[in-house]
C-alpha cells in the first residue's frame, strides 16, 4: 500500500521533497505511471505523483522550442506539434503495448527520464539531444534550473544530460525545454527482401553510409515480419526509411534502390505503408502482442555493424529484431520467467554495448540486474552522481541499481 | 584584467623544483618545459587579453603518463590546467601560477576509422579538419565545424562543446560524440560509450561535453562521421532592415526548411568584410544573409526556389544563388573572414557569443547601438542566425588607455542584455574565465552549488582547471551539507489517494 503526493507547483515538490527528507522517505517518481513496470521495481511506501504539472508554458514554432511542466501528456504535445507541422524530431517510441498498456499514455518528463527514442536516433539522436533546459527539485529539497530557452547553449555543465536518462534518481523536473522540429513533408521506405542478418547489416551500413540520409534503418527477420504493418510480404525486410520534401524522397528512392540491388531485390514503399510499417517499428509489434507479453525482452544497444555477431552469441530459440541500423537489437527469449541474464551479458561483454531488460515480472526484474553492470570505477562515479544529487535517496531508490 | 583567478598556493610555488623533477620522472625529456622563455607560447590561449605563466608545463603522450601526472598531482594538491590548441576565446586554458599546463598537443594519432560503424576513434590533440581530412577520401567529413577548425583539438571541442556554422542542422560536439576515455584527477581512468549509442547509467560522456575541462582530462574520443551530402548551395540575400531579415529566417524555419548553415551579418561587419575579401557582397543592405542548402541536387534547387520566394516576400532586396562551388565558396569566404576583418578596421577586437530568442534581435541590436554610443566603441555583429548564437566583434584599442576596459563592460552589458531578454551568456565559446562572474545573472547560488557538487563528483579537491566556469569555489565538504527543516506533512490541503 503506497501513500500518494500530489503536488500541483514547483513549490509543493520542493514541500514534499523537505518533508520526506524530515521523515526519512523515499519516493517513487511519476507521472502518468505508464512506465512504472520498466526498470528495477520501486521500494518505496510512497509515491510522488506529478501528473498534476501538466500544461504547455511556451511554445514558439518559429524558435524551435516548447517549455512544457513536466507532467503533461506526451499525447497532447504531438497533438499541439502537429498542429503547427512540428514534431519532436527524437520519435519517442511508445512503450504502453509492450508493457500490456494502452498507447499514449506517457508524459514529456518520463520519456525525459528514460532518455527515449524511436528509430529516427541515428539521425537526430536521442530525447537527450533534444532537452534544452529544465527546472527540477534535487534530492536536497532545492529547486534548480538548468539550461535555457533557446537551442544553443553552453553556460554552465549541462544537466539535462544526466537528467535524460536518470529514470528519476536524481530530481523531480517540473518543468522542460525541449527543441522542436518541423515534419518533414513527406516519406517512403525501400525495403530490401530476404536478407540473412549479417548481409542486412551490411546493407544498412551501406545505405546508412550513403548520402541517401537515411533517417531510419531497420531489419525484421523472416520469424517476426508479419507482425509488421506495411509490408508488402510477410517476409524478411531490411527497410530503410526516407524523409524530406517530395522531390527529393522521391529522388533518394531511386539512388537507395539502385545502391541495394548488389544485396538482394528491393521495392519502394508509398507514404502511407511507410508510415504504418514505422508504427509498427515503434510499438515492438511482434513483441507487444498477448502471447509474447510473458516473455522477457531484452533491448541491446551495440556497435551496429557488428549486431548481428551479437545475435549469433544468444540463444537461436530468442526472437528478435533490429532498429538503428543494427545499432539497436530486442531480444524476446523463448521462455516465461527466464531472463538469462547470463548469456546476454556475455554477448555484450564479446561485442561491446549495454543490454536492458526492458519487460520481466516485478520478481525477476528484483532479482538480475535490469541495466547493464559497471566496472567498479564507473560505477562508483555514478554513485558520486547520484548523492550530488540525492544524498538521502529520496528520489525512486534502487530504480536503476540495487543500494543506489 | 579584472577578473581574479584563485590565489596562487605559496607552498606549492616554494617546491616548484622537486615537482618540476617529479613530472620528469613521468615524462622523460623535453616532455616537461619550465623556462619561463619556452613557457612563454603556453601564457594564454585565444582570449589574449589575459595572460599568465603557469609553474610548469608537461607534454605527456599516454594515456598512462596523464595518469600518473594526475596521480601524483592530486596527492601532492597541485592544480592542474589542461590545454588543446590553446584557441579558446573564453580562457579556458588560462594557466595558473602555481599550477601544472597539461597539453594534450602530442596525442595526435587518429587510433581507428570504421566506416561501417561511422565512427572515428581519435586521440584529443587530433584537429578538428584533420578528423574530416582522414576520412574525406571516402567521403565522409565530422560534422562540428568551428572557425578555428584548422587549429583547434577534438579534446578542446569536447571540453567546450563547440558548434560551428552548420550545428542548426548537424548538432554540436555533444550530439556527434559516441565515447571518451577520460581521466579523473585521481589518475583513475574511466571509459563513457563506445561505438553504440546512449549510456548504461547515467549519461556522464553529455556531461563531460561542454564542461571546460573541470570533469577530467580527455585521452580519447570517439566521434560520428557522416557522409557528405551530395551537393551543397548557397543564397545570398541583402535586407533593408535587420527586422526583416530576422523575419526572413523565421519564415524559412516555420515553412519547415532547417538550412545547413544560416547565418547574418549587419552592415558594419558586411563593410568590414567586403573590403578585405571581395566576395561580392551588396553594401547598400542593412542585414545580409546566406543561406546554404545541402543533400541532393534535387532537393537543394527545390528548396532554394522556396527560400528566394519567402525572401522576396519579405521584402529582399537583392537575392543571389550560387551556380558554382566557386561561387557558393566565395560567399562563406566572406563570412568566415569576419574577425580577421574586424582585425583589419580596428587594432584589436573582442568577440562576444550570447544566444537570445531569434525574434528578440532588432530589440537586442538597437539597444546594441545605444552601448555602442554610451560606451563610444564600435560594434559589427555575425550571427549565426538559425539557432540564435550572437557574435558582436566589440572594436576597441588596447593602446589608447581605457578602452580595453571599456570593451569589456560594453561585453558584459551585451550577455546581461542577452539573459534579460530569455537567452543566455555562451552558445558555443564556453564560460571560462572570461564570462565566469556573469554566471550570477543567469543562475542563482542553488542553480551554480548543483553544478559544483557534480563537480566535487569528479573532482573532490578542487584541482582541475580551477577558478573557470564558477565565480565562486566552495569547498565540496562544505557543498555537501545539508539542512534538514522538514517534518510536517507537505500541503495537507491536498487529496491523498
Amino acid at each position: 500500500m503506497t501513500d500518494v503526493l500530489k503536488p500541483a507547483d514547483t513549490a509543493q515538490v520542493e514541500e514534499a521533497v523537505q518533508w520526506a527528507l524530515g521523515s526519512e522517505k523515499a519516493y517513487e517518481v511519476v507521472g502518468t505511471g505508464s512506465k512504472r513496470a520498466l526498470g528495477r521495481p520501486s521500494q518505496t511506501e510512497m509515491t510522488l505523483d506529478l501528473s498534476a504539472l501538466s500544461g504547455i508554458l511556451l511554445y514558439e514554432p518559429d524558435e524551435l522550442i516548447l517549455s512544457v511542466r513536466a507532467g503533461t501528456p506526451l499525447a497532447e504535445i504531438e497533438k499541439v506539434l502537429d498542429d503547427n507541422n512540428q514534431q519532436l524530431d527524437f520519435e519517442p517510441m511508445d512503450y504502453g503495448p509492450l508493457l500490456g498498456q494502452e498507447a499514449g499514455h506517457g508524459t514529456i518528463g518520463g520519456t525525459l527520464a528514460v532518455n527515449l527514442a524511436g528509430s529516427r536516433r541515428i539521425k537526430a539522436g536521442a530525447a537527450r539531444d533534444h532537452f534544452l533546459g529544465a527546472t527540477v527539485v534535487t534530492g536536497r529539497g532545492e529547486t534548480v534550473k538548468t539550461g535555457g530557452r533557446v537551442v544553443k547553449n553552453v553556460t554552465g555543465y549541462d544537466l539535462c544530460k544526466v537528467l535524460a536518462g536518470s529514470w528519476g534518481t536524481l530530481a523531480a523536473m517540473t518543468e522542460v525545454t525541449v527543441k522542436v522540429l518541423p515534419k518533414p513533408e513527406t516519406q517512403a521506405t525501400v525495403v530490401v527482401e530476404g536478407l540473412a542478418d549479417a548481409q542486412a547489416c551490411a546493407a544498412m551500413a551501406a545505405a546508412l553510409g550513403s548520402s541517401c540520409d537515411v533517417s531510419a534503418a531497420a531489419h525484421l527477420p523472416d520469424h517476426v515480419a508479419s507482425y509488421f504493418d506495411g509490408l508488402p510480404k510477410p517476409e524478411a525486410a531490411t527497410v530503410l526509411r526516407l524523409e524530406g520534401v517530395a522531390p527529393s524522397v522521391a529522388h533518394r528512392t531511386g539512388m537507395l534502390l539502385k545502391l541495394m540491388q548488389p544485396f538482394g531485390s528491393a521495392v519502394a514503399l508509398d507514404e502511407a505503408n511507410s508510415k504504418a510499417l514505422w508504427r509498427s517499428v515503434r510499438e515492438v509489434s511482434p513483441f507487444a502482442t498477448e502471447a509474447a507479453r510473458a516473455r522477457p525482452l531484452w533491448r541491446i544497444s551495440t556497435a551496429p555493424a557488428q549486431a548481428h555477431k551479437l545475435v549469433d552469441l544468444i540463444t537461436p530459440a530468442a526472437q528478435m529484431f533490429y532498429d538503428w541500423g543494427g545499432g539497436l537489437v530486442w531480444v524476446a527469449m523463448p521462455f516465461e520467467n527466464e531472463a538469462d541474464a547470463g548469456s546476454i551479458r556475455r554477448a555484450v561483454a564479446e561485442i561491446g554495448g549495454h543490454a536492458t531488460l526492458i519487460r520481466a515480472p516485478a520478481s525477476l526484474r528484483a532479482s538480475v540486474d535490469v541495466f547493464q553492470p559497471q566496472e567498479p570505477g564507473l560505477a562508483a562515479l555514478n554513485r558520486r552522481v547520484k548523492d550530488s544529487f540525492d544524498p538521502k535517496g529520496v528520489f525512486n531508490p534502487g530504480r536503476i541499481w540495487a543500494g543506489v | 584584467m579584472s577578473v581574479k583567478m584563485p590565489e596562487a598556493d605559496q607552498a606549492v610555488l616554494g617546491r616548484r623544483a622537486e615537482i618540476v623533477k617529479a613530472l620528469r620522472t613521468i615524462v622523460p625529456g623535453e616532455g616537461v618545459i619550465d623556462r619561463e622563455r619556452e613557457m612563454k607560447p603556453f601564457e594564454s590561449d585565444g582570449l589574449t587579453a589575459y595572460r599568465q605563466l603557469p609553474m610548469v608545463v608537461v607534454l605527456p603522450e599516454t594515456t598512462q603518463q596523464v595518469a600518473e601526472i594526475l596521480r601524483y598531482c592530486h596527492a601532492e594538491s597541485i592544480k592542474v590546467v589542461p590545454r588543446g590548441a590553446g584557441t579558446s576565446l573564453s580562457g579556458g586554458a588560462l594557466p595558473l601560477a602555481d599550477g601544472v599546463l597539461l597539453g594534450m598537443a602530442k596525442f595526435n594519432r587518429i587510433r581507428e576509422i570504421d566506416f561501417d560503424n561511422r565512427i572515428a576513434v581519435v586521440e584529443p590533440g587530433v584537429t578538428n579538419l584533420a578528423v574530416s581530412n582522414a576520412v574525406a577520401h571516402a567521403g565522409f567529413y565530422y560534422a562540428p565545424d568551428p572557425s578555428s577548425q584548422i587549429a583547434c583539438t577534438i579534446g578542446g571541442n569536447v571540453a567546450e562543446n563547440s558548434g560551428g556554422v552548420h550545428c542548426l542542422k548537424y548538432g554540436m560536439t555533444t550530439n556527434n560524440v559516441l565515447g571518451c576515455e577520460i581521466v579523473l584527477m585521481t589518475g583513475e581512468v574511466v571509459r563513457l560509450g563506445g561505438k553504440h549509442l546512449d549510456s548504461e547509467g547515467y549519461d556522464l560522456l553529455g556531461l563531460v561535453v561542454g564542461s571546460e575541462g573541470l570533469l577530467g582530462v580527455v585521452t580519447e574520443v570517439t566521434v560520428r562521421i557522416l557522409k557528405k551530402p551530395e551537393t551543397a548551395r548557397a543564397v545570398l540575400i541583402g535586407f533593408p532592415t535587420s527586422e526583416q531579415g530576422g523575419a526572413c529566417v523565421s519564415k524559412i524555419i516555420a515553412a519547415g526548411i532547417i538550412p545547413g548553415g544560416m547565418e547574418m551579418m549587419d552592415r558594419p561587419a558586411i563593410h568590414a568584410v567586403e573590403e578585405f575579401v571581395h566576395a561580392g557582397y551588396p553594401l547598400d543592405v542593412e542585414a545580409l544573409l546566406i543561406v546554404e542548402l545541402d543533400g541532393p541536387a534535387a532537393e537543394v534547387d527545390h528548396l532554394i526556389a522556396r527560400v528566394e520566394s519567402i525572401a522576396k516576400d519579405c521584402g529582399a532586396v537583392s537575392c543571389q544563388a550560387s551556380q558554382s562551388e566557386a561561387q557558393r565558396l566565395l560567399f562563406w569566404a566572406g563570412r568566415k573572414a569576419a574577425f580577421p576583418a574586424a582585425g583589419r578596421i580596428s587594432p584589436d577586437y573582442y568577440c562576444m557569443d550570447g544566444t537570445i530568442p531569434r525574434a528578440k534581435l532588432p530589440l537586442v541590436l538597437a539597444r546594441m547601438k545605444e552601448l555602442s554610443e554610451k560606451y563610444q566603441l564600435g560594434v559589427a555583429n555575425v550571427f549565426h542566425a538559425g539557432d540564435g548564437n550572437l557574435h558582436p566583434l566589440i572594436l576597441y584599442d588596447s593602446n589608447k588607455p581605457g578602452e580595453l576596459d571599456r570593451a569589456e563592460e560594453f561585453g558584459a552589458d551585451i550577455l546581461r542584455l542577452c539573459v534579460e531578454v530569455g537567452g543566455v551568456l555562451t552558445g558555443e565559446h564556453g564560460v571560462g574565465v572570461e564570462k565566469r562572474d556573469l554566471m550570477p545573472a543567469m543562475f542563482s547560488e542553488i542553480d551554480l552549488n548543483a553544478q559544483q557538487r557534480l563537480k566535487c563528483a569528479f573532482d573532490a579537491k578542487g584541482l582541475l582547471n580551477p577558478g573557470k566556469v564558477f565565480p565562486q569555489l566552495h569547498r565540496c565538504a562544505e557543498l555537501g551539507r545539508m539542512h534538514i527543516s522538514g517534518g510536517q506533512v507537505p500541503f495537507p490541503d491536498l487529496p491523498r489517494f
